[in-house]
């Protein structure tokens, strides 16, 4: 159903792929300069029990809603009791190789949907 | 700045939603006519790109930590519009695989990030730059336009949190979401992205944007939007 539009990449496109698969392999600088400089949660997003720590309680529509959802891979891990940062390095590059190419793939399909320019 | 599950009441939530998949609709129609077939692959990459460069999570040392969102090198490259689409299909995921950012917050996360922010983006760099033959303008206003346009984006999801202790508290002067004001969230939220990711995001809009304007100038779309207007 797509043939009328079949998409092949140039060369600069193919060079980005290779660019967005190695930024994928050091993502965990995202999770090492963080534990490097001793810093925490980004602002807002603690966990019921760090907001308890922060303010002395834990607000009631917070306690409510902070579990509704079950992610299958919450923060960017399969595990976040494993203590060695080279597994949770792995579990992080993993995670982001999954995320992004399902990024990558729903968007090319979203984007062959709607367009209907075809300059 | 992916607002989780608990920190918004539904009378925030609700609205942002509401907005978002409204303004969702509008960039439907946008996209089909004003994008280029050619660039469908751009579009995909663009939005990988916006996922990963948000799991590049930086310390405020001994503090928080934040990151840059993408939103603006995409707006100016191909356009607001492309640009919601592109970064709210990377947060929903983001949301719904890995927890990041609330499922009642998806709206008011997209409405942030996907949205208030590639609009403000675009529009900054048109007020510094219209010509792509002057290079270093065009370095300049794509850096700006990343720095305020993130540290902006920052401050709406700041006064989103700040304003739950004054819509919703249960008895005792407890609060039922957000726990912190606006004196104390706007305030925290503005200085970190200030002094750290806002100047991330803007080096890394002003290095793509000059990268895109030596290796292929025809397909920005800022260029091609100011060629068309005159």
């Amino acid at each position: 159903m797509f043939s009328e539009k079949k998409v092949k990449m140039n060369k600069l496109q193919k060079k980005i792929l290779i660019i967005l698969l190695l930024l994928c392999i050091i993502t965990p600088i995202g999770i090492l300069l963080p534990m490097f400089f001793n810093a925490g949660d980004a602002w807002g997003e603690w966990s019921a029990q760090t907001v308890n720590d922060l303010v002395g309680y834990v607000p009631e529509g917070l306690a409510k809603y902070s579990d509704v959802w079950k992610a299958p891979l919450p923060d960017y891990t399969v595990d976040s009791k494993d203590t060695s940062i080279v597994h949770q390095s792995g579990y992080y590059i993993v995670s982001g190789i999954i995320g992004a190419t399902a990024t990558y793939g729903i968007m090319l399909l979203i984007s062959k949907l709607i367009i209907r320019n075809g300059r | 700045m992916h607002i989780p599950d608990g920190y918004l009441g539904p009378q925030t939530y609700i609205p942002l939603a509401g907005a978002f998949v409204a303004i969702t609709a509008v960039a439907v129609r946008k996209v089909k006519n004003e994008v280029s077939a050619r660039n469908i692959p751009y579009l995909g990459m663009a939005a990988a790109f916006s996922f990963i460069i948000m799991m590049f999570n930086l310390p405020v040392p001994g503090g928080t930590t934040g990151h840059a969102v993408g939103s603006a090198v995409i707006a100016i490259l191909f356009g607001p519009w492309a640009a919601m689409i592109a970064v709210s299909v990377a947060l929903i995921i983001q949301a719904l695989i890995f927890g990041d950012g609330g499922i009642t917050a998806i709206g008011a996360n997209c409405f942030n990030m996907a949205v208030f922010m590639p609009f403000a983006a675009y529009y900054i760099f048109r007020l510094f730059s219209n010509n792509p033959a002057k290079k270093g303008k065009v370095f300049f206003a794509a850096f700006i336009s990343g720095y305020l346009s993130l540290v902006m984006a920052a401050i709406l999801t700041a006064v989103e949190f700040g304003i739950q202790p004054l819509i919703a508290s249960s008895g005792g002067g407890k609060a039922l979401y957000c726990p912190y004001d606006l004196s104390i969230a706007v305030p925290a939220m503005a200085i970190e992205h200030l002094l750290i990711f806002g100047i991330v995001e803007g080096i890394i809009t002003a290095f793509i944007v000059r990268y895109f304007l030596r290796n292929e100038p025809g397909l920005i779309y800022v260029f091609r939007k100011e060629s068309e207007n005159e």
